[in-house]
């Protein structure tokens, strides 16, 4: 099974780094994983049939901490929330939805015999 | 042909004119090009501060990029205009380029004024006024202990205030003897000074500043009179001078402190060049707030369309933001009017400030200003601006609707043309039209459709009235849903979630509700799981906040604490050395609580089962402390050791505390039980206490510590032990049904129709018919409960969701801390 979800066009070449397997994430929840000593959380959005992936650091504070975050939607928008001050980031632009708060990264992930891909 | 206007400089009062053009079609009569000195797209200038606190510039444009595109506007940025020939209609840029212009509009705002202080040149001097101002105090702050403002004004303040929650040491100096002299008098100063010097900023005013001491940098401040204080930054911020240097070299008309002169059609003293905003000197003087300058735009549209509308003056009416201490001022808010009457209250206990002036004739409101609480400051400026007849005893106005004073308006009762956003200019009317036709239903809705409350933002609770009374209006139920994904209140969701039996939260989602859920609904919903079936929690661990999914509080840093239930908060030597030995051992700060247990921080997610796996073993339990659900029962020594005991308080606290443990409500559940009526044990602070009386117990319900402390009050007096259980059972289930979430029993108990004495009526005489119903509801859950910690423990799978990389068994390295009196603490934010 190939399945390919939320591809931004990237800038430049996008290397894939394997991760977990698709059974470690659970359904509608997030972990963290370190790539290259770099902290990104992936999210299985089982609700909308959608894997995302971001950068772990919410920069409110500088806390290592979206993984640990709750998903949801607001109008639609695939958004998670900092489990710290609850400030909303989008899965899909890394907009931040509570305009008080710089944007983060987002990353393309897929998904290739049962393994969770994302693109750096 | 297209006739082609120029404007020069592109800030606020520059977006809004271009968009009032476009507003108004003008766009097919002409061409527009901005040219702006700043790097950036027309910003919100008000809004500055936030991007010191972290807002993108992208989000304080007021525009964006494509919106200019789609609409044809030519946008210059990063380039000055240097020079105007007026009568070839011509404009030099610093880029060299030559643009001819047909009409030519002068936005250029204003600079921060600068005193001439000996020594302002040097490094660390700042002014506070553009998006760059702000980026390099940012950098400079950094390096800083301390920090001076000068110039105690609405900006002043404003920027104290930034600088001091960075955690700078900030001194605020004036040079006239009160602080927001513009706006206050003398005795609301000092009521604002003391709230100030509260908060911790220090504040000299009356003074004169001979220099700024330092060799390359600065390093202090000296005074005339020889003092001197020490600082690592200054902020200058003591007024505006408008930007006419160009109107000057063109040979305009400007005024002696500056300002570029306009007529009432905004048009300087040359015919095609015009002004508009915080660089007009119209009416004799500079209008230094977004309000005026806007509508100057407006006037010049109006005038570009061909009609005759006139500038006469606007509104100066200005709300403080961002300071934590409530200041506003209205209209004539000095009292300068011949003969009109002031009212004033002061109350030294609340630090509340308020002065209103009345016409000589005690008909009409001319002006105020409120200090410490300014709810009343929307309905006051409405009374004013629309010239509304007073009640005969216009002293009521004072003690306003927040205390259920006297006097109050409706907001239906306003006229349609009441201005209610004075920053975007949006009447009243237009917010109702909006509610009715376009069925707008919520606040952020009305902000988008008709822009009310997108400028200072002062006007947003009375436009949230008008939502809510309008919609009361036409039938409509304002219903607080618990947000976008479910249309329903708490107590509905909970009797849905009982009656249909619900299990999941996905099934809850896909039966009644819509979207994919968010951080409001998915932990609400895991709290009425619950609280209706008991269930452990973990099983619904995606639905959580992070402190119910780890079982532990998150903390600064992002490690856990962990608070082992120590009931009544009695401890066997033996269980108070496991502690130690097991704090020692993972190296854990330890703090004793209020509740009489013992709080260990800073694990690592990964550490969290060991250490609960050593702590079951001595005999722990889990301490729910990271769950909306029951505390702790603090307990006074009682009958047992104490002299005055009546009865064995620490027993009854216990076996309280064993039973509710566990048990998930709304908000966090605190009790108490002290042993005679010296009340040991504070018990009549908490959800609910429980004191002896000679022949029982008395028991108290619905109080709190916490930001509104409340007394909790007598439900029932001289009962047994039995009955008191009973009652509690009964109490804490209606409670737990019908609260809204996050709603301590002290808020619930306000908003219960009835009161005290209804509450009394159910759990007392069972008014209701529940009384049963809710006994077993309890009785269910105190059988079936079960530690969650130990669930985890002995159950690898659960165990293994405890690390911090799904893909690696390496810590956090993140993770930092250090050391304070021997024990280890977060490194701070
Ligand atoms: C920190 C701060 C907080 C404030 N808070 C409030 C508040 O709460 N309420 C309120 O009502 N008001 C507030 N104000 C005031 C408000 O921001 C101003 O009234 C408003 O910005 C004036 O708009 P303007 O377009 O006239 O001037 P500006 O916004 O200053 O814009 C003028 C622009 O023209 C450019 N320019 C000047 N000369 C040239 C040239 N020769 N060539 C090219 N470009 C040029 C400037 O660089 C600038 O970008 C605040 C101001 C500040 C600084
Ligand atoms: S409340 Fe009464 S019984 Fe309890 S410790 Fe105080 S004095 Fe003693
Ligand atoms: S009072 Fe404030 S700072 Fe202290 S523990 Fe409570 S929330 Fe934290
Ligand atoms: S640290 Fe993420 S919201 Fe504050």
């Amino acid at each position: 099974m190939t399945s390919t979800t939320n591809i931004i066009t990237p800038a430049k070449a996008i290397i894939w780094h394997k991760t977990v397997k698709t059974i470690d994430i659970p359904q509608n929840g997030g972990v963290a994983v370190l790539i290259d000593g770099q902290q990104i959380a992936i999210f299985n959005f089982t609700e909308k049939g959608e894997w995302y992936a971001c950068q772990n650091l919410c920069p409110h504070k500088m806390e290592m901490a979206l993984s640990r975050g709750l998903i949801g939607d607001a109008n639609g928008e695939p958004k998670v929330a900092c489990p710290f001050h609850k400030k909303s980031f989008s899965l899909e632009t890394g907009e931040c939805l509570n305009d008080s708060c710089n944007n983060i990264n987002v990353f393309p992930v897929k998904i290739e015999d049962d393994f969770v891909f994302v693109g750096l | 042909m297209k006739e082609k206007i120029i404007i020069v400089g592109n800030g606020m009062t520059a977006v809004k004119f271009c968009q009032k053009m476009v507003d108004a079609n003008l766009l097919d009569k002409f061409d527009l090009t901005v040219v702006g000195e700043e790097p950036h797209y027309g910003y919100d200038r008000v809004h500055l501060t936030s991007y010191y606190t972290g807002t993108s510039v992208k989000e304080l444009h007021l525009a964006p990029k494509e919106w200019y595109n789609e609409n044809g506007i030519e946008v210059i940025k990063n380039t000055k205009v240097i020079d105007l020939d007026k009568i070839k209609k011509t404009v030099l840029l610093d880029n060299e380029n030559v643009l001819n212009y047909d009409i030519l509009v002068l936005a250029t705002g204003s600079s921060a004024f600068v005193p001439p202080i000996e020594g302002r040149e040097k490094d660390g001097v700042f002014v506070y006024r553009t998006i760059y101002d702000l980026s390099l105090i940012k950098e400079y702050v950094k390096e800083a202990k301390k920090g001076v403002v000068i110039g105690g004004g609405l900006l002043g303040l404003e920027a104290a205030k930034a600088i001091m929650d960075d955690g700078i040491e900030s001194t605020i100096i004036e040079r006239s003897p009160w602080l927001m002299g513009r706006q206050l008098d003398k005795r609301g100063a000092s009521f604002l000074h003391k709230k100030l010097d509260a908060h911790g900023l220090n504040i000299i005013t009356d003074t004169n500043i001979a220099r700024f001491t330092g060799d390359d940098k600065v390093t202090g401040v000296e005074f005339i009179d020889g003092t001197s204080i020490d600082t690592d930054i200054v902020i200058i911020s003591s007024g505006i001078k408008a930007r006419d240097e160009l109107a000057i070299k063109a040979g305009l008309e400007v005024g002696k402190a500056g300002g570029i002169l306009v007529d009432e059609g905004m048009q300087t003293t040359y015919p095609g060049i015009y002004a508009i905003g915080e660089c007009a000197l119209a009416m004799g003087m500079i209008w230094g707030l977004v309000a005026p300058c806007y509508e100057m735009a407006e006037v010049l549209v109006e005038r570009l369309k061909g009609n005759e509308k006139s500038f006469i003056g606007s509104d100066m009416s200005t709300k403080l933001k961002l300071i934590g201490a409530d200041v506003a001022s209205f209209g004539d808010a000095l009292g300068m009017a011949e003969d009109c009457i002031p009212l004033m209250l002061e109350n030294k206990f609340t630090h509340v400030y308020k002065r209103i002036n009345i016409s000589p004739d005690g008909k009409y409101l001319l002006g105020g200003i409120l200090v410490g609480d300014a709810s009343d400051y929307n309905m006051l400026l409405q009374i004013y601006k629309n010239k509304i007849l007073l009640p005969p005893n216009p002293e009521s106005l004072l003690t306003g609707a927040s205390q259920g004073g006297g006097f109050k308006l409706s907001v239906l009762d306003l006229a349609d043309n009441a201005v209610i956003c004075s920053c975007e200019g949006v009447t009243k009317g237009k917010i109702c039209a909006a509610i009715e036709n376009d069925d707008v239903t919520s606040v952020a809705g009305l902000k988008k459709c008709t822009k009310a409350g997108t400028g200072c933002g002062g006007c947003v609770p009375m436009v949230d009235d008008i939502l809510t009374a309008t919609l009361k209006k036409q039938g409509k139920e304002v219903k607080k849903v618990i947000c976008e994904h479910f249309e329903f209140t708490r107590q509905e969701l909970y009797d849905i979630v009982k009656m249909e039996g619900i299990k999941t939260f996905s099934d809850l989602l896909h039966k009644k509700g819509h979207g994919a859920g968010c951080e409001i609904c998915k932990p609400l919903t895991a709290s009425l799981l619950a609280s209706i079936w008991n269930e452990p929690i973990v099983k619904h661990q995606q639905i959580q906040d992070t402190n119910d999914k780890f079982l532990a509080n998150i903390q600064r840093g992002g490690t856990y604490s962990i608070v082992p239930r120590i009931p009544g908060g009695e401890i066997t030597p033996e269980k108070l050395e496991a502690i130690g030995r097991i704090g020692k051992k993972y190296d854990l700060y330890c703090k004793i609580t209020g509740g009489q247990r013992i709080d260990l921080f800073g694990a690592r997610v990964d550490q969290l089962p060991v250490i609960w796996e050593e702590l079951i073993n001595e005999g722990f339990e889990s301490g729910h402390a990271y769950g909306k659900s029951l505390r702790t029962v603090k307990s006074c020594v009682g009958s047992t050791w104490c002299r005055f005991g009546l009865h064995d308080s620490v027993s009854f606290a216990i076996e309280i505390e064993n039973r509710y443990k566990g048990l998930r409500s709304p908000h966090k559940l605190k009790g108490g039980v002290s042993g005679c009526v010296r009340e040991c044990a504070e018990a009549r602070g908490k959800d609910f206490g429980i004191i002896a009386s000679e022949k029982g117990w008395n028991l108290f319900v619905c109080g709190n510590g916490g930001a509104n402390p409340a007394h909790a009050q007598l439900l029932a007096s001289d009962i047994t032990a039995e009955t008191c259980i009973q009652y509690l059972d009964r109490f804490l289930m209606y409670y737990i049904k019908t609260a809204s979430p996050l709603t301590r029993t002290s808020k619930w108990l306000d908003g219960l129709e009835g009161g005290m004495d209804y509450l009394k009526e159910v759990v007392i005489n069972d008014s209701l018919g529940m009384a049963e119903q809710f006994e077993k509801d309890m009785q269910l859950l105190v059988d079936t409960y079960k530690c969650e910690w130990k669930e985890v423990v002995e159950n690898s799978e659960l165990r293994n969701k405890f690390k911090a990389f799904a893909n690696s068994d390496e810590p956090d390295s993140n993770i930092k801390f250090v050391s304070m009196r021997n024990q280890k603490m977060p490194t701070p934010w």
